[in-house]
């Protein structure tokens, strides 16, 4: 009864000739799902994002200790059963921090993508769509961003912003946004001279119109693969800004900050700088896992054939 | 006369969502040293078939065949490695477009001398002779100066020839042309093809010209086989067309518009009664 | 309803049009054919919009044509490409792409015209929500076509409309063309190299060469095979399958 349920939503979402736009729509992101649900990698990586979401909302319900508040008297602590990672040098349990760690990685990637994909996606249409000196011009801008090293810009934003959180996010997002400008010039380039935006010219749309609702459409999704590829870059950065210290400021459990204070006994007390190590390196791979799986399922360049 | 090329029942197969697809069923047909022209249009198997012989049918497409043999060697069960040996040397592939079968970035006389670097011997100055003979067998007036020149310096035409040319440099026993001159003009698509033609007569080769154009292949080959839906459904001698007797052949053929005919609205092909499983 | 005078083209140096005159009346269809290079697109171009510097004198519809794009452009005159792959958008549907053009314009009533305009393509009703790539080549010329009706312009650009296609559906297309324009009393500006196309679709002919127009003449002459200009009939020849020596002309 239920399979049969379940067939007949499926062939209702697979059909040929949809009867309204929300079916059309609905059976595009089935396909695209079901394509994606087929990488077994790409499985593994959404099962880390989604993780790493459920870790962030659930955190305070799901850390078995309080972030901040440290036990002295049990400083440094090996891992154990009452502490499965094990305790740091003022005595807070690591597992807690990662956990609340989590929120603040997650905020910084989420606060990131949303700033610079937009930028990047809007400087670079606008820029392949006009060509000439609007080209030029955006596209020198771009480049001078694109040609310093990340880190380095965002160090040198945070020196002058002062650090923290929002700041590093500020400074992650500006170094961050010239790749989508450049991947999504370069995409729109590809099809500027089309003859479908000859024909949508032709019926008398203006620029703004076809740049949001022709142009950019068509390079979103290159974009969405290109931002999740680069959240592991986000990550690291964050992580390396916590590291040196201008990011998260203490007590919040930043994993980049927590491998920084952990430095210091990583020959006798390894678990302090290797747990949120490892936390990094696992959810910078499901990024990355996710990012390749989405390519794959998304590239237009791959044919949208499913 | 001999057959250089015989198949029996061969089969392209693609792996699909629902099960495995045959874009060619089952197909029989040989080739002497004549002319054959393989007519279809897009999605016939026409230029599969092409690949085939050539051992080129993309992945994860697959040729199977009961028996695809060209002078003895079975094609069928030939691996990457002998295929490379015979293409180019033995078997040749003109493709539609030269603009995207031309390295660009090479001069076209090293071009075509590559391929006889690879299959031959022959000396750096036998090969620069046999490229600049081959280029005036195409009928390019200065050989010199197009042996200089890159592909993008070249029209369309010119380009198509030095495709050609490559093709038969090492004197192949069969030119396989998908296609060879739709990218091409009206008034340069009579010099290829003459030119074609005239080599391959002259040499003895075999020609397998793949096209959409019925009556092109009609003027220019011996013998027709027209293709529809992965299948032959017609084989015919090419001057005996008119007289053909499948209604998809007789549909295709009246729905050509000509010069002269005072049609108010063009008969349309009813796919409906020819059985496409598509 | 066409009118173009003395239209010169250049893209950089090369002199792409020159000095280009014709004209074409209220529900001709006219033919520009020639060879690639020959300027027949550019033309095309020109009276599109898509030109980017022209001189001379253009008027559609009996309205002169700027050199920028007006909104009243667009609803005297469409055009249908050549290639049904490349002229759609790939991530719209056919809805979305001919509801486009109404919600541009301000048109109300779109559900019941773009169903009629389908209906008056031969596109059934279930094809609405398609993705290009589930259609084939003869259904998205279709849909190409039912979008440059969708502002009900008298003047159609017809860019190689079949040339694109194979041979079974070149001949529904072509019946669809000739069937609305009959309908709709269209006027037809048809660029193309085949002749056979020019004849079947076509009231009169210009013969371009090298940017230049060779010969003007009713196709009547052409199914006669009687061109007057040597080129025109060498291109008959050619057509008609002669070699491209001996015919040529003397």
């Amino acid at each position: 009864m239920r399979g049969q349920r379940t067939a007949s939503v499926r062939t209702w979402l697979l059909h040929e000739s949809p009867a309204t736009r929300a079916q059309a729509r609905l059976g595009q992101a089935y396909r695209v799902t079901r394509a994606l649900a087929r990488n077994p990698l790409a499985m593994v990586g959404l099962v880390i994002v989604v993780g790493l979401v459920v870790v962030a909302a659930a955190a305070p319900w799901l850390a078995p200790y309080s972030p901040i508040a440290g036990d002295l008297a049990n400083r440094l602590a090996p891992p154990s059963g009452a502490h499965w990672l094990g305790t740091d040098e003022l005595g807070r349990d690591i597992l807690s921090r990662i956990i609340h760690g989590a929120r603040i990685t997650l905020l910084i990637v989420v606060l990131v993508a949303a700033i610079s994909a937009p930028l990047g996606l809007l400087v670079g249409t606008v820029s392949g769509y006009f060509g000439g000196a609007v080209d030029r011009v955006l596209m020198g801008l771009t480049d001078v961003f694109l040609s310093m090293p990340r880190l380095i810009l965002a160090l040198a934003f945070v020196a002058a912003l002062g650090p923290g959180i929002e700041n590093a996010v500020i400074a992650i997002a500006i170094t961050a946004w010239p790749v989508y400008a450049r991947i999504a010039r370069a995409e729109t380039l590809t099809f500027r001279r089309a003859d479908f935006i000859a024909a949508i010219r032709m019926q008398g749309a203006s620029h703004t119109r076809i740049v949001f609702r022709h142009v950019l459409p068509l390079c979103l999704s290159s974009t969405i693969v290109r931002a999740t590829l680069d959240m592991a870059g986000i990550i690291l950065t964050a992580a390396g800004l916590g590291f040196l210290g201008l990011g998260a400021q203490p007590p919040l459990p930043e994993w980049g900050a927590m491998i920084s204070r952990g430095r210091a006994f990583i020959l006798d007390q390894w678990w302090v700088a290797t747990m949120p190590g490892f936390a990094i390196v696992i959810v910078s791979l499901g990024f990355c896992l996710l990012g390749d799986g989405l390519r794959d399922v998304l590239d237009p360049r791959r044919g949208t054939k499913t | 006369m001999s057959a250089l090329i015989e198949v029996e029942n061969l089969r392209v197969r693609f792996p699909g969502d629902h099960g495995p697809t045959d874009v060619v069923r089952g197909i029989s047909f040989s080739l002497g040293r004549e002319r054959l022209g393989i007519v279809g249009e897009s999605g016939s198997g026409k230029s599969m078939t092409g690949r085939a012989l050539m051992g080129l049918v993309p992945a994860p497409g697959r040729a199977i065949a009961d028996r695809m043999v060209f002078d003895g060697i079975d094609l069928a069960r030939l691996d990457e490695r002998g295929f490379r040996r015979l293409r180019g040397a033995r078997l040749s592939m003109v493709l539609q477009d030269p603009k995207f079968s031309l390295n660009p970035v090479i001069r076209i006389g090293e071009q075509i001398g590559e391929a006889l670097a690879f299959h031959s011997r022959a000396s750096r100055r036998e090969r620069r002779r046999r490229v600049l003979d081959v280029l005036a067998a195409v009928r390019i007036d200065d050989p010199e100066r197009v042996y200089r020149l890159f592909p993008h310096e070249v029209s369309g035409g010119m380009g198509q020839r030095v495709m050609i040319a490559m093709m038969v440099v090492l004197e192949p026993d069969v030119m396989i042309a998908d296609e060879p001159t739709s990218a091409l003009d009206v008034s340069v698509r009579a010099q290829v093809l003459e030119i074609m033609d005239d080599l391959v007569r002259r040499r003895g080769m075999g020609l397998v010209l793949i096209s959409h154009d019925l009556e092109m292949v009609a003027r220019w080959c011996d013998r027709v086989l027209v293709m529809y839906d992965g299948r032959i459904v017609e084989e015919c001698a090419a001057g005996r067309l008119a007289e053909a007797t499948h209604p998809y052949t007789k549909g295709l053929l009246a729905s050509t518009p000509h010069l002269d005919d005072a049609r108010e609205l063009l008969p349309v092909l009813d796919r409906g009664a020819l059985g496409a499983s598509r | 309803m066409i009118e173009i005078e003395n239209l010169d083209v250049r893209y950089g140096r090369t002199h792409v049009v020159r000095n280009v005159s014709l004209s074409v009346g209220a529900g001709e269809s006219f033919a520009l054919v020639g060879e690639s290079g020959s300027g027949k697109s550019t033309i095309l171009k020109a009276l599109a919009g898509q030109a980017p510097s022209w001189t001379g004198r253009l008027a559609l519809a009996g309205e002169p044509i700027e050199h920028r794009r007006t909104p009243s452009l667009a609803r005297r005159v469409q055009m249908v490409f050549q290639d049904p792959y490349g002229s759609l958008h790939p991530r719209r549907t056919v809805d979305d792409t001919l509801a486009e053009p109404l919600s541009i314009h301000g048109i109300g009533e779109r559900d019941r015209r773009v169903l009629a305009m389908l209906d008056a393509v031969g596109l059934a009703a279930r094809f609405r929500f398609r993705l290009p790539h589930q259609l084939s080549g003869g259904q998205r010329q279709r849909v190409a076509i039912a979008r440059a009706l969708m502002l009900e312009p008298p003047i159609l650009l017809l860019d190689e409309p079949t040339s694109a296609l194979d041979v079974s559906v070149q001949a529904e297309i072509l019946n669809l063309l000739k069937t609305l324009r009959a309908e709709r009393r269209l006027t037809y500006l048809l660029v193309t190299h085949d002749l056979p196309v020019a004849a079947f679709l076509c009231d009169r002919l210009a013969v371009l060469r090298a940017g230049e127009i060779v010969e003007t003449a009713p196709i009547a002459d052409l199914r006669a095979h009687q061109l007057r200009s040597a080129y025109g009939r060498e291109l008959v020849s050619l057509s008609l399958g002669g070699s491209s020596r001996g015919h040529a002309s003397p």
